[in-house]
């Protein structure tokens, strides 16, 4: 087991943001993080590698306790990419990357290093810009630089907060198979939360749906991503097609409010 | 056919980027040149007329003592004891002032922060005004006074602003705030000292604020470049940390193992603690700190590991030639090197934003 998360609680102040969540993953496997906004996707994904302290539960990467890690030996294990990338001062595509090097770095950059950085740029498909300044790409441009940077810190364990939301069809379907790749031949495991169902399905070993705070529902596709468990959730009706192997949803309506409650109870 | 081609592109990546970092430390090398060059040239501007010849063998034969150098008894005299310690303190105080300037943008990724946000000139001010109208018929050695008290209030106000600014989370705007706040308290105490102060303590105070390098000493100039020696090689050592601080904030810092919140309080204390070691000699030299970082990421980008040498460098050639204009434009008057670096510096600044295309913010 590579990533065990056990009986996790969080609050921002007092507000509680999770509650109760309990999560296994295997060395290889690729989950997905579902949910509605402000579900707490994002916050799950700090809590694993740090960034965010969790009021009770633990945490173990690799068997090691996270809150006993120091952060050096964690950015080599776990490599993380925000979901909204902040402005920087003028600073190259290449600079950019490199600075997933820096868990491995004394102060030298090694030929090694260098060689990294350059593979995943070419591997991205953005040998064009590599000197560049990474506060001229596109939205997409950056979503795929930041990637290259969480995957230039080698790491066992990838934390991606929606790397896909502003990816055109192709890119986001490169990326996907660039993470489902790496966790099947490198055996890195992959938490993932996204918006797209469908994407989900199709990538995913494992589904977990988060809904008010607690894990509603966690599984295979096949298992989860059924019209109930969309319309508790989300509050939306759906139907849920699986005629192409992983099943694929068709979103019809959102319910009114009264009923989405109702669904809520019977559910 | 295709993978063949890439394979070229990726060694080309490789290649580029070494080239890259390989012209930043050739700039870098040139601009030190630069450097020694304008301050010999420095040194051989004033009153009594010396060559360049003559001041090149009057530096170098102390500086290499066995190398049998000839110079004149003269030369040395004016060289070493005259002209020399004002451009050293030229020298040390800009590479100071721009060294922790930069340091202080990296950590708040914030363009417009310089210790001077945080009070540190203020507070200067104020402890040199206190000492200069109130402490004046106290002690003797009043020189001493107006430094040792100019950088206590310095380091006092900038913990001020900096307690002050953490109450609601350490951040540019939260910094920036805090200090103008405590800055207007300040120069109005200072001000309050000039209202009261005679004639002669008011000239004295004024002069002081405008910042200048008349009266360095070489004590001086050794307090300074020891206070360098041992603050400079930490900033140099966070230039990654700062790095990754400047590209993305705390929690991608916290992503990548750097410790955000321990390197901001430990370059803020370095930075502050340069910066009032400086101006407690020279009084208020604003502009360096603010602008030679800039220019230097105009220049050769944003890497700290380039940026903190390159911007020393740029900020004594900054005050060092403003420094020379100043003392030899209107000689025999001379102008504070703070009024002539705004006056120079200011327009080459606003002509590097409007050439260079790279915004920042
Ligand atoms: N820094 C913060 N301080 C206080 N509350 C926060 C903070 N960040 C998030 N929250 C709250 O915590 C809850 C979960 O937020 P989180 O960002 O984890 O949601 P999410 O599932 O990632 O949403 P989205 O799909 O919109 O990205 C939300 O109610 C949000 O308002
Ligand atoms: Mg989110």
């Amino acid at each position: 087991m590579i990533i065990e998360v056990k009986r996790l609680h969080f609050s921002y102040g007092h507000r509680p943001v999770l509650e109760d969540i309990t999560l296994e993953v295997e060395k290889g496997e690729v989950v997905t993080l579902v949910g509605p906004n402000g579900s707490g996707k994002t916050t799950l994904l700090k809590c694993l590698n740090k960034i965010l302290k969790p009021k009770k539960g633990t945490v173990l990467l690799m068997g090691k306790d996270v809150s006993k890690m120091n952060l050096k030996e964690l950015a080599r294990l776990s490599g993380y990419v925000p979901q909204n990338g902040v402005r920087t001062f003028p600073s190259t595509v290449f600079d950019i990357v490199l600075l997933g090097r820096r868990p491995y770095i004394d102060w030298r950059v090694s030929s090694r290093d260098k060689e990294i950085v350059a593979g995943l740029l070419r591997l991205m498909g953005l040998e064009e810009m590599a000197l560049r300044d990474f506060n001229e790409l596109s939205g997409g441009e950056k979503q795929k630089v930041l990637i290259a940077r969480a995957f230039a810190q080698e790491p066992e364990i990838l934390l991606l907060d929606e790397p896909t939301s502003n990816l055109d069809l192709k890119h986001q379907l490169e990326v996907m198979n660039l993470v489902s790749s790496t966790a099947k031949e490198k055996g890195v495991a992959a938490i993932i939360s996204m918006h797209d169902l469908n994407l989900a399905s199709r990538f995913s070993d494992k589904m977990v749906f988060l809904r008010e705070r607690r894990i509603y529902a966690i599984g295979s596709p096949e298992e989860v991503l059924t019209p109930d468990n969309v319309r508790a959730v989300y509050g939306v009706e759906a139907v849920v097609n699986k005629d192409s192997g992983r099943p694929y949803i068709i979103p019809l309506e959102p319910l009114q409010a009264s009923k989405a409650a109702a669904a809520t109870k019977t559910a | 056919m295709a993978t063949e081609a890439r394979e070229i592109e990726f060694a080309e990546i490789k290649e580029l980027y070494t080239r890259f970092t390989a012209r930043k430390v050739v700039f870098i090398l040139g601009s030190l040149g630069a450097l020694v060059a304008l301050s010999l040239y420095a040194t051989t501007l004033g009153s009594a007329r010396l060559g360049i010849g003559e001041v090149s063998s009057a530096v170098f034969a102390r500086i290499f003592p066995f190398a049998g150098i000839e110079t004149t008894s003269f030369a040395d005299v004016v060289v070493w004891h005259l002209r020399l310690p004002r451009i050293a303190m030229g020298i040390v105080a800009g590479a100071g002032l721009a060294v922790s300037g930069a340091a202080m943008q990296g950590i708040m990724r914030n363009p417009l922060v310089s210790p001077f946000t945080i009070g540190v000139s203020s507070g200067a001010a104020l402890g040199a005004s206190l000492a200069i109208v109130l402490g004046f018929s106290l002690v003797g050695a009043e020189k001493a006074v107006v430094v040792t008290n100019a950088f206590l209030c310095a380091l006092l106000t900038a913990f001020l602003v900096y307690g002050l600014a953490r109450m609601r989370g350490v951040t540019g705007e939260s910094l920036i705030l805090a200090g103008i706040a405590v800055m207007y308290f300040a120069s109005a105490a200072t001000s309050l000292l000039q209202y009261l102060a005679t004639e002669e303590e008011l000239q004295a105070v004024v002069f002081w604020l405008f910042g200048s390098l008349t009266g360095a000493t070489w004590e001086n100039v050794l307090v300074v470049t020891v206070i360098l020696f041992f603050c400079l090689p930490f900033l140099m050592r966070y230039s990654w940390d700062l790095n990754v601080m400047a590209s993305g904030g705390d929690e991608v810092a916290t992503s990548l193992g750097v410790n955000a919140a321990r390197v901001r309080i430990i370059t803020l204390i370095v930075a502050t603690f340069i910066t009032a070691g400086i101006i407690c000699f020279t009084g208020i030299i604003g502009f360096v700190c603010l602008v030679a970082p800039h220019i230097t990421r105009l220049l050769i980008g944003a890497d700290h590991r380039f940026l903190f040498p390159c911007s020393c460098i740029l900020g004594a050639i900054l005050l060092v030639g403003a420094d020379t204009v100043g003392r030899t434009v209107f000689s025999p008057v001379v102008i504070p090197v703070g009024i002539v670096l705004s006056f120079i510096g200011v327009p080459f600044f606003v002509f590097l934003l409007m050439t260079r295309r790279k915004e920042y913010f």
